[in-house]
């Protein structure tokens, strides 16, 4: 029994730092924005598409493929953001929740019709097999994938803090006006921001990639428990998103092996909405 | 004032016309189908209204009305293969069932505005799925077949031809666009208009807020849950899968907004664009899985956002004022 509970600690611990590594690029951009992307689910499927074929059609491993994933999603975030999104940015607020929507059905028919809906599934990589420790089994791959997250997080955490653009980024996010008026470009910071947070979960789709099945609709499901992270930690905050990640990983995995496995997202979303009810601004909103 | 009275008169008259129009359409047009089609717009019709009035109206964006669709069309169907409770019964008693877990969860999201309120609607609209993809006493993930009757008006169910299910939600439709008229042109149209500009100023000026909303959200949630029994009725199966599906609460939101949202015809004229396009593009494509038809629909949503954000409401009545 004890063994069983610290299993689930531990894969919480690990299926948590994946959703931290998916919500800190959603939460960037909408801290900065003030846009709900629903899209982001179907960027974190077409990082793992991108991973999955290097590795099947040139042989590149998951690992070394991060940095593409990293480039190519940052360059397809800043696209969609300056030809779509900036679009919307002062139209009704309706709008600006409706449109990404529409990308994100977009892209995922796309993947649908060019790979059709199959599950596949990454042989094993570099990255494979588990590691006993005392009585708990620990997949290597979800391993390597909480250990990037990790690291992401902190150079994230980094940049924001002590680099001019993360600075620029911060203050944008805090006031846009007071941004604008101190001479910071807010809508270079936007699309920077867009292409980050984009970047960042092509990277989390390396990582899912070495794990976890790639199909089409895999963002559906990432994508909304994404958003309650997001919400949970407090809207734009890294390390918000950081730490809710973690409580949401370890929600699921021990509503899951105290109740019934099958309710496990319910009871994320449970605990998601009664946060917002007690405190609307998340754990590290303000 | 005498040119006032002429633009009303004029307005009802090509009201009447349009009414009168559809009323006999089923009796030319004799194909199932395009039928069906029809149909479907109502049906998607009054479910934009009823979005309409907490979203357009109330300034509530939910993105969770299959939620209460699909609890409509749960409750008169248990109902109904339980307890042999008539589905008409069922109709109203979908209706209070879904009005009353919107109020469960409306009060506590009484607080939560724009982007907010639309995640909590999602998540409510999940869990809500998930229970009923797992509870075993409403069929789970396999659903509900109701059981063949005899074909009758009191019972809700007809074999031999379509045409009663095209009155019967024609009939629907108009109820819940005189529910919407009535709430637009009444005094709390005025309040949930407040709501929608701010909920401070609301409060200062004396509207009870938390009221005010959860009244929005309760009478959306009936009318929903209404076309959610009427589905049921129809279709005679239904599962988590296609009744509570977050496609289709995006789709409703997206009915309302290429209509218009916030007038009173927006969301009919949306499901009049929207549905028969999507129809009729997958019968076209022939609907082989490659996604080509929802690929379409993905790229229509994101053009509409960006050009007609406002609804084409907009749009006919500049054309309607003209004319007239």
């Amino acid at each position: 029994m004890p063994d069983q509970l610290l299993q689930q600690l531990a894969d919480g611990l690990l299926i948590g730092l994946m959703y931290s590594l998916i919500a800190i690029g959603l939460t960037l951009i909408w801290g900065v924005m003030n846009i709900v992307n629903f899209a982001h689910g179907e960027f974190l499927m077409l990082g793992m598409f991108t991973s999955f074929w290097l590795f099947t059609l040139y042989g590149i491993d998951p690992i070394f493929s991060i940095p593409i994933c990293f480039v190519s999603m940052f360059i397809m975030g800043m696209l969609i953001y300056r030809f779509i999104v900036s679009k919307v940015m002062k139209g009704p607020i309706l709008a600006q929740l409706v449109v990404t929507f529409g990308v994100s059905i977009f892209i995922s028919n796309l993947a649908v019709y060019f790979w059709t809906p199959d599950f596949r599934l990454l042989p094993s990589t570099i990255l494979h097999g588990t590691w006993q420790i005392g009585g708990i089994a620990l997949s290597i791959p979800k391993v390597a994938a909480s250990v990037g997250s990790v690291i992401a997080s902190g150079c994230m955490f980094f940049f924001l803090q002590r680099t001019r653009t993360g600075k620029a980024i911060l203050a944008t996010e805090m006031d846009r006006e007071a941004a604008l008026l101190m001479g910071i470009n807010t809508e270079r910071i936007n699309s920077l921001s867009f292409g980050i947070g984009t970047a960042l979960v092509g990277v989390a789709g390396a990582f899912l990639s070495t794990y976890y099945y790639v199909y089409p609709q895999v963002g559906g499901l990432f994508g909304t428990i994404a958003f309650c992270v997001v919400a949970l930690g407090g809207f734009g905050s890294i390390e918000g998103a950081f730490i809710a990640g973690i409580l949401v990983g370890l929600a699921q995995t021990l509503g899951g092996f105290f109740f019934d496995p099958s309710y496990k997202y319910a009871i994320v979303f449970m605990i998601y909405l009664i946060t917002i009810w007690i405190k609307p601004q998340g754990l590290m909103g303000w | 004032m005498v040119t006032h009275i002429n633009f009303t008169i004029r307005r009802i008259i090509a009201g009447i016309a349009i009414l009168l129009l559809f009323i006999v359409f089923p009796l030319v047009v004799r194909q199932p189908f395009h039928v069906h089609v029809m149909i479907l717009v109502f049906m998607f019709g009054m479910l934009g209204v009823a979005w309409n009035i907490m979203g357009g109206y109330a300034g509530m964006f939910s993105f969770g009305q299959a939620a209460f669709f699909g609890i409509g069309a749960y409750t008169s169907s248990y109902l109904s293969i339980a307890y042999g409770v008539n589905p008409w019964i069922g109709l109203v008693a979908g209706g209070c069932a879904a009005s009353l877990v919107a109020a469960a969860i409306g009060y506590p999201c009484s607080n939560l505005r724009g982007h907010y309120f639309a995640i909590a609607s999602i998540a409510f609209a999940e869990i809500v799925r998930i229970v009923f993809n797992n509870w075993q006493m409403v069929g789970a993930a396999e659903g509900l077949s109701l059981p063949m009757q005899n074909e009758s008006f009191a019972n809700f169910l007809f074999n031999s031809s379509k045409l009663p299910y095209y009155y019967i939600m024609l009939a629907l439709l108009l109820v819940s666009l005189a529910v919407c008229y009535f709430i637009a042109t009444s005094k709390m149209g005025y309040y949930f208009r407040a709501i929608k500009e701010s909920h401070k100023i609301a409060e200062v000026l004396g509207v009870n807020v938390v009221l005010y909303r959860l009244m929005a959200i309760m009478i959306s949630a009936f009318l929903s849950a209404m076309a959610g029994t009427f589905y049921a009725q129809y279709i005679l199966y239904i599962d988590p899968g296609s009744v509570m599906l977050l496609a289709t609460s995006i789709q409703i939101v997206l009915i309302a907004m290429l209509g218009g949202a916030g007038s009173i015809m927006g969301p009919v004229i949306g499901a009049a664009i929207l549905i028969p396009a999507s129809e009729y593009t997958r019968v076209a494509l022939g609907y082989k899985g490659t996604g080509v038809d929802m690929l379409i629909y993905g790229l229509l949503i994101t053009l509409i956002s960006m050009y007609y954000p406002e609804g084409v409401w907009k749009l006919f009545s500049r054309i309607g004022r003209k004319l007239t």
